[in-house]
């Protein structure tokens, strides 16, 4: 277990559900509810905080429960460090909280994961779609979502 | 006239579309802009024009599919994006590359950032009505190109990269033509640099415009050339090298202006860096074995189906057929030189596929559904520095032969992100020099 695993574990005993290492890529899965806590942390600690939020993405695994996780990567210069935290997210209502004000570079990826999964994130200033239009109907990358379905735009809707 | 001194003159603010096609957006992007006079008092920017979606497409196919995808993502340096994937897959498996494989997939990374940070410099010097600048570099981009041909057989989208290696050896007279075409480079470098560096009118557009402070790049995570230009002195192949970087002599180039001017000229100086790169590692690159029948000599393709017809087929295991001329193409073959000798990863050459059933097997093995690379179970975050910033793959397997989820995290969508805040306070004519200067390419940042 590195150092860095350690030192979270021991912060927050309660909110570490899972950690590991693979591929050398430091993990740590987290409550949903102790995100903004370790986020803070992970901001404003000088000893371990990370100054970049490198990725904000999800990933949708349609048959497990809790349905979606939602990924963060971190990134920290001074270090040479990188940190990865899956928080699990309900498949109903899919809700987790902002990190945009923390990280500004969260606010278009929060949107992105909005656009594309459907999760919302609480808070947001602006969560609105990203990458598709306002008319498109579902979350394009959930596993649910058809590859093959159409959805033509066909002109504004005013 | 009836207007009197103690009247105070009303003005009301205006917005104005700019895109999402318009000759200087690059593709297509929309700034939705909110006006005072010409001065920029809001900006929003509309993305997405260009979603091709990449990454539902990726979860469709095996993970051999995907790398013609990512083609697509940076179109203008390809051979970046097939790295960057295939090291995140790599990191999955836990597998290596033979070194003449990372040489050569460095060679060919580093002559597409020179070609991508060319067409950013000339495009977007062209757009301030230098065109003489852009027509140079364009002939010199066509002479790189012209050397990523010769390897990869394409010059767009070139599907080089391989899990565990790349596809093919360098041609015989690779040394000679990226010789020829880097002298090209160096004298169009030179010659722009005398028409642009300090050229009146190009230094007052840019010097001082698009101001971004080092703590807001990193707080909008940007990385790259634009964040180097920023004062951020961070650099992938210098500080997490991956691939064959640290055995490489470079400078990393930061600026400290912070503005659209750095951004120029950062890039002017890391193409030099990259070129004495591949000149390096031209020098450097370690000789594989080649491979042969049991005399010492390759198999020609009609000898090894006379052979196996009669049944010697013993020592076809570790001889190689030569398919001439129609599979010319990959006829340089001896892959295992350059990739992952693993029946399990390696894509036999064509010669391989069509010469002996082992390569028609192998080749079976990893292309059929529900065959193919079956990486174990997990995830991987695979990094690369990428021309416009960290290029990051995030692969999730379900230990099955296709991706469960392939996340691209693409380098200009984090610069994008902090265009609203550039904007602002600047004037219309502004958003030509401090765009151009971002090098968006649609295909990475929607994809």
């Amino acid at each position: 277990m590195s150092d860095l695993i350690q030192t979270l574990r021991s912060r927050f005993p309660e909110a570490i559900l899972d950690s590991h290492s693979h591929a050398g890529d430091d993990t740590v899965v987290i409550r949903p509810e102790a995100l903004r806590a370790v986020a803070a942390f992970l901001h404003d600690d000088p000893e371990v905080g990370f100054e970049i939020l490198m990725d904000v993405t999800a990933v949708d695994y349609y048959r497990r429960k809790p349905r979606f996780e939602v990924v963060y990567h971190f990134l920290c210069h001074r270090r040479n460090q990188r940190l990865r935290i899956k928080v699990p997210v309900a498949g109903k209502d899919p809700r987790v909280a902002t990190l945009q004000d923390l990280w500004i570079s969260a606010n278009w990826m929060e949107r992105e994961v909005w656009d594309m999964f459907g999760i919302r994130f609480d808070h947001h200033p602006d969560l609105r779609r990203i990458l598709m239009y306002e008319e498109f109907e579902g979350h394009a990358l959930r596993k649910d979502y058809r590859v093959d379905k159409r959805q033509p735009l066909v002109g504004p809707v005013n | 006239m009836m207007t009197t001194a103690a009247q105070p003159l009303t003005t009301k603010s205006m917005m104005l579309n700019l895109g999402p096609s318009h000759p200087s957006m690059h593709g297509v992007v929309r700034f939705i802009l909110e006006l005072d006079g010409e001065t920029i008092v809001k900006a929003d920017t509309e993305i997405g024009y260009l979603h091709r979606a990449f990454e539902k497409m990726s979860e469709q196919g095996n993970y051999l599919q995907v790398i013609p995808y990512t083609d697509r993502l940076n179109y203008v340096s390809p051979p970046i994006n097939n790295q960057g994937y295939c090291i995140a897959v790599e990191k999955l498996m836990g597998i290596a590359v033979p070194e003449r494989g990372e040489y050569i997939r460095v060679i060919c990374s580093e002559i597409a950032r020179v070609v991508d940070h060319l067409t950013c410099v000339g495009a977007g010097a062209m757009e301030l009505g230098a065109f003489t600048a852009f027509l140079y570099m364009m002939e010199a981009r066509e002479d790189l190109y012209d050397c990523l041909e010769a390897v990869t057989g394409a010059r767009l989208t070139v599907s080089f990269g391989r899990i565990g290696g790349v596809k093919a050896d360098l041609p015989d007279n690779f040394t000679a033509l990226v010789k020829k075409a880097f002298a090209k480079t160096r004298e169009v470098l030179v010659e722009c640099d005398k028409l642009l560096t300090r050229n009146r009118i190009f230094v007052d557009r840019m010097r001082g415009v698009g101001y971004l402070s080092k703590e807001r790049t990193l707080a909008y995570a940007i990385q790259g050339p634009f964040a180097r230009a920023n004062g951020v002195d961070w650099d992938l192949r210098r500080d997490q090298p991956y691939s064959i970087y640290d055995q490489l002599e470079f400078e990393v180039p930061v600026g400290e202006g912070c503005d659209t001017y750095d951004r120029y000229h950062v890039r002017m100086r890391e193409m030099e860096q990259s070129m004495r790169m591949v000149e390096q590692c031209l020098f450097k690159i370690p000789k594989g074995p080649i491979a042969v029948d049991e005399h010492g000599r390759e198999l020609s393709g009609a000898d090894m189906v006379d052979q196996a017809k009669i049944g010697h087929t013993l020592h076809f295991q570790t001889a190689h057929a030569v398919v001439d001329p129609t599979l010319d193409g990959t006829r340089r073959g001896q892959v295992e030189r350059v990739t992952n000798p693993d029946k399990h990863v390696l894509l036999p050459s064509k010669e391989e596929t069509y010469g002996n059933i082992e390569g028609l097997m192998n080749h079976f093995k990893l292309v059929m559904t529900g065959h193919g690379l079956h990486p174990p179970a997990g995830e991987a975050y695979g990094v690369a520095e990428g021309a416009n910033g960290e290029l990051g793959f995030y692969v999730v397997s379900d230990g099955t032969d296709r991706p469960y989820r392939v996340r691209c995290h693409s380098p200009c969508f984090m610069i994008l992100a902090v265009m609203a805040e550039i904007l602002v306070g600047h004037m219309i004519a502004d958003i030509t020099p401090i765009f151009g200067m971002v090098n968006m390419i649609a295909g990475e940042l929607d994809r």
